[in-house]
């Protein structure tokens, strides 16, 4: 007698088995077999690049949860990785190595960025809100340019990775790429409780109908400034991973077009869904790297890709699967 | 003192650069409600189109008017092609297609004129300096360059206020269905104006190359200036991008002309040496930032839809 | 004498060389049905927006409950106890129903910087706010998306969701906009429960609402109040009656 199927059957919601579903178990799935794959084919490239994959997914959930959900389209948040790449290689320029001191910095300084930046920006709404984060990006990204001691234009490489005082060998690159798994899990199970908790329908209320908030008696711009800092520190997390995943900083690690790379990850993805970025990130980062195979002059491709996606595509690959769900 | 007059001239011909973007950035924003990435990219198109064509015809006036029209042509194909769709849809939607348009531009440059930039070389003469006033020398370029672009502030002035096209283009900015009622050929205005905006935008372009930079990607970091521009003088409004333009234009210069100075005085030899370019180049972000908490809509806001 | 829960004095707004509010001077005692009439661009949208706190006035104050409230912010006149209901639908149209009134419920229930607990299954929320669509009717329709429900719902919905702040003041801009004659009935009973209850600011076309609810109306003309006082004398006054309702009336015996 098999009681298996008997006991899925009652205690999955139905909800959950669609092609959705199946897709984003799919995509997880095969994130989770990258390590043995690149065992047995001997290819330490597929290792590379999936781990450059699953850090970025961990920005652009960070992004989804203001953008998608709080309706937030902030155009700089690539400085937020920048910001914790810097943290962790200036910390280790100045001698200080062990993860456990750099990695809450990184978070830490983010998080700070992420409050100056957005009690400024967040005075101002619609366009002039992305121009405006774009510009404080961009602000960064020109002071770590003057930043000589580490590196200025060139970067800084990094020649260690965060020690972790033995418990945790992130040397060890398939450790390090189920770390950046776990992470990434982890940061998307934070979303789906934030965004449905009290502040998170707050954050969503807000992008729906900010005027109707105001007037139900929501303070919206301090819970907005709040959920701006959880998304700058998350990100900041990745920019901490970033950098310790190519052992090399620069600024270029936050030029505004970079910001342009996240942005499009969550769309593709479709914005306000949980597993929507980091599918988003994954399809992306695939098709960069697949038409560089191709050809040498991959934005000729991309860039009208992008520009269908934007007048044909509502709701992302994701909105594919979901159909007329979210506009 | 004569430093000061010299980079407060700079700072004047950096602000007129930045408005004939500014003006183009805020026009298309203001009457069709469109947020453009790819203005940067005509910016760059009116750059490679006069090194080109100035290398073609050996003159730099000839290589600079045929540029002009091919950036207008360009803007306008764009215009009917790619933009078009983009009309009504979120700001999300244009940032999010632009752009797409902007890596296709770059790549494209990169294709068509291979990854090494140009360069637009001018007759000596323009290059050598002349007395503006007694004991102050200036190079005549430069001075072209002022005294140019405010012609074609005053030009665009007349444009938009003692026109018709003018007058159609200030009703669709303060009410676009109206003026659609109205039975004005919308598409026809929108596609001139997108030629507009390309055109001063090209035309920016060209005339900074001899003295700066023909190379892939140039337009994105002046972009983001002009982007500041508008945020500062209030989207939508000429006089605004006008205004704010000189402010930045000067703050921007002076500030990376005399902050490491003032920082020497004030601070370390290595603090200071370590924070001047990094301060000098975040002036202009703090001045947007005070504008932005002291008025937020920027200084000239035009009427809101 | 007690003082009123709501007393504007002077109120005046101008948009460039339009003057919506012109010295606008009102009273309203506490549990006071007070209805706003007037022709189309009176400035009766902008009233509220004025005793909302939306717009700023060039001069004037509005005291609520003994307190200067003339410089709050929106937000802030709501955790006082002004509710406001929009003229043009204005809701979560991507939420439910509940999920409306549940937000409107949590408003007012301390502050929101709980990031885990799911707020949907809330009951100190959803409670409340099944009771609020009960009491407009909507009862049957909690789970259903906004921009699935009828126009009607809509204006339903509208009121429920001010009404689920607990609000000592109740300002109503044309609930009954783009209802029909059974909705509208529907909605005179609901208005109805509330005389008393709650004091109540209305703004309707409908004369027969208007009379058959007010305990006093104030007459708006381009912004400047002409008449105001119980609902006989407003139906007698011939300022009245020559601005605005002589019309209706001259109309009604073509």
């Amino acid at each position: 007698m098999n009681a298996a199927p008997e006991f899925f059957r009652k205690n999955i919601p139905a909800s959950w088995l669609n092609p959705r579903t199946g897709f984003t178990a799919a995509v997880l799935a095969i994130l989770a077999l990258v390590p043995l794959y690149a065992a047995v084919t001997g290819d330490p490239f597929a290792l590379t690049l999936f781990t450059r994959m699953l850090i970025l997914a961990i920005a652009a959930v960070s992004l989804n949860l203001i953008m998608g959900y709080g309706g937030m389209v902030s155009f700089g948040h690539a400085a937020y990785l920048g910001i914790g790449g810097y943290a962790v290689g200036i910390l280790w320029k100045e001698g200080f190595t062990s993860g456990f001191v750099q990695w809450p910095v990184a978070i830490a300084v983010s998080a700070l960025f992420a409050l100056v930046i957005g009690a400024l920006s967040l005075r101002t709404r619609g366009v002039y809100f992305i121009m405006i984060t774009l510009a404080f990006a961009q602000m960064v990204y020109y002071v770590a340019q003057g930043l000589d001691r580490y590196g200025g234009d060139d970067g800084l490489t990094i020649g260690n990775r965060s020690s972790f005082a033995g418990i945790l060998d992130i040397d060890n690159n398939t450790l390090f790429y189920y770390l950046c798994f776990a992470l990434l899990l982890g940061s998307v199970y934070l979303v789906s409780r934030i965004v449905n908790s009290r502040f998170g329908l707050v954050i969503q209320g807000g992008r729906s109908n900010e005027r109707r908030m105001r007037a139900i008696g929501f303070p919206t711009f301090r819970y907005k400034l709040v959920c701006f800092v959880i998304a700058g520190a998350l990100c900041g997390l990745a920019g901490a991973l970033l950098a310790n995943h190519t052992n090399f900083i620069s600024p270029a690690l936050m030029y505004w077009t970079r910001s342009g790379d996240l942005m499009v990850m969550v769309i593709l993805g479709g914005l306000g869904s949980l597993f929507g970025p980091v599918i988003g990130a994954v399809t992306y980062l695939l098709l960069e790297e697949a038409l560089s195979r191709v050809t040498e002059y991959s934005g000729l491709i991309i860039g009208p890709a992008l520009l269908l996606v934007a007048i044909y595509l509502r709701g992302g690959i994701e909105g594919l699967f979901a159909g007329a769900r979210r506009d | 003192m004569l430093y000061f007059i010299e980079q407060c001239l700079n700072g004047v011909q950096l602000g007129m650069l930045l408005f004939l973007l500014a003006a183009g950035l805020t026009l298309i924003f203001g009457i069709m409600d469109l947020v453009n990435l790819a203005h940067g990219s005509l910016y760059m198109l009116g750059a490679y189109f006069a090194a080109t064509f100035a290398g073609m015809t050996g003159s730099f006036v000839f290589g600079a008017i045929l540029a002009l029209i091919a950036t207008a042509a360009a803007g306008m194909v764009l215009e009917v092609i790619a933009i078009r769709p983009l009309y009504g849809r979120s700001h999300l939607d244009h940032v999010l297609g632009t752009f797409g348009l902007l890596l296709f531009f770059n790549e494209l440059v990169r294709l068509i004129w291979g990854p090494a930039g140009m360069t637009l070389s001018l007759p000596s003469e323009m290059l050598s300096a002349v007395q503006i006033v007694p004991g102050i020398y200036y190079p005549i370029y430069r001075l072209v360059i002022i005294l140019v672009t405010l012609a074609v502030a005053a030009l665009l002035y007349i444009l938009v206020m003692r026109t018709r096209l003018g007058m159609l283009i200030r009703a669709g900015a303060s009410n676009r269905e109206m003026v659609g009622a109205l039975g004005v050929n919308i598409k026809l205005l929108y596609t001139l104006v997108f030629g507009l905006g390309a055109t001063l935008a090209g035309f920016a372009g060209l005339m900074q190359a001899p003295i700066l930079t023909v190379q892939i990607g140039m337009g994105e970091n002046i972009l983001i200036l002009a982007f500041v521009v508008i945020v500062i003088g209030g989207i939508g409004s000429i006089r605004g991008a006008f205004v704010a333009s000189i402010i930045v234009g000067l703050i921007d210069t002076l500030g990376r002309a005399f902050l490491p100075d003032l920082l020497h005085a004030v601070l370390s030899t290595n603090a200071a040496l370590t924070l001047a370019p990094a301060l000098s180049s975040m002036s202009i972000y703090m001045l947007m930032a005070a504008v932005l908490v002291i008025r937020p809509e920027g200084l000239f806001p035009a009427a809101s839809k | 004498m007690t003082e009123p829960l709501l007393r504007v004095e002077g109120l005046t707004k101008r948009f460039g060389g339009v003057v919506a509010a012109d010295a606008v001077a009102l009273e309203l005692a506490r549990g006071e049905f007070h209805a706003v009439i007037g022709p189309n661009g009176a400035g009766k949208t902008t009233l509220i927006g004025l005793l909302a706190g939306e717009i700023p006035p060039h001069a004037g104050s509005i005291r609520f409950d003994g307190s200067d409230i003339t410089r709050l912010r929106v937000d802030r006149r709501s955790r006082l106890g002004i509710a406001r209901s929009f003229q043009i639908t204005s809701l979560f149209s991507d939420f439910s129903a509940l999920d409306n009134v549940a937000l409107a419920v949590q408003a007012h229930c301390g502050h929101s910087f709980r990031f885990w607990k799911d707020a949907r299954r809330d009951a100190v929320l959803r409670e409340p706010a099944r009771a609020a669509l009960a009491d407009v009717g909507l009862g049957a329709r909690a789970q259903i998306r906004v921009d699935r429900l009828s126009h009607g719902e809509h204006r339903q919905l509208e009121i429920a969701i001010a009404l689920a702040t607990r609000p000592r003041l109740l300002l109503l801009d044309e609930p009954m906009a783009g209802l029909g004659p059974e909705e509208s009935a529907r909605m005179v009973g609901m208005l109805r429960k509330l005389k008393g209850a709650i004091t109540v600011l209305l703004i309707e076309h409908d004369m027969e609402t208007v009379f058959a609810l007010a305990d006093r109306v104030t007459v708006l003309v381009y912004g400047r109040v002409i008449a105001s006082g119980d609902p006989a004398a407003i139906r007698t006054d011939p300022a009245v009656r020559e601005a605005y309702l002589g019309e209706q009336e001259a109309r009604a015996h073509d």
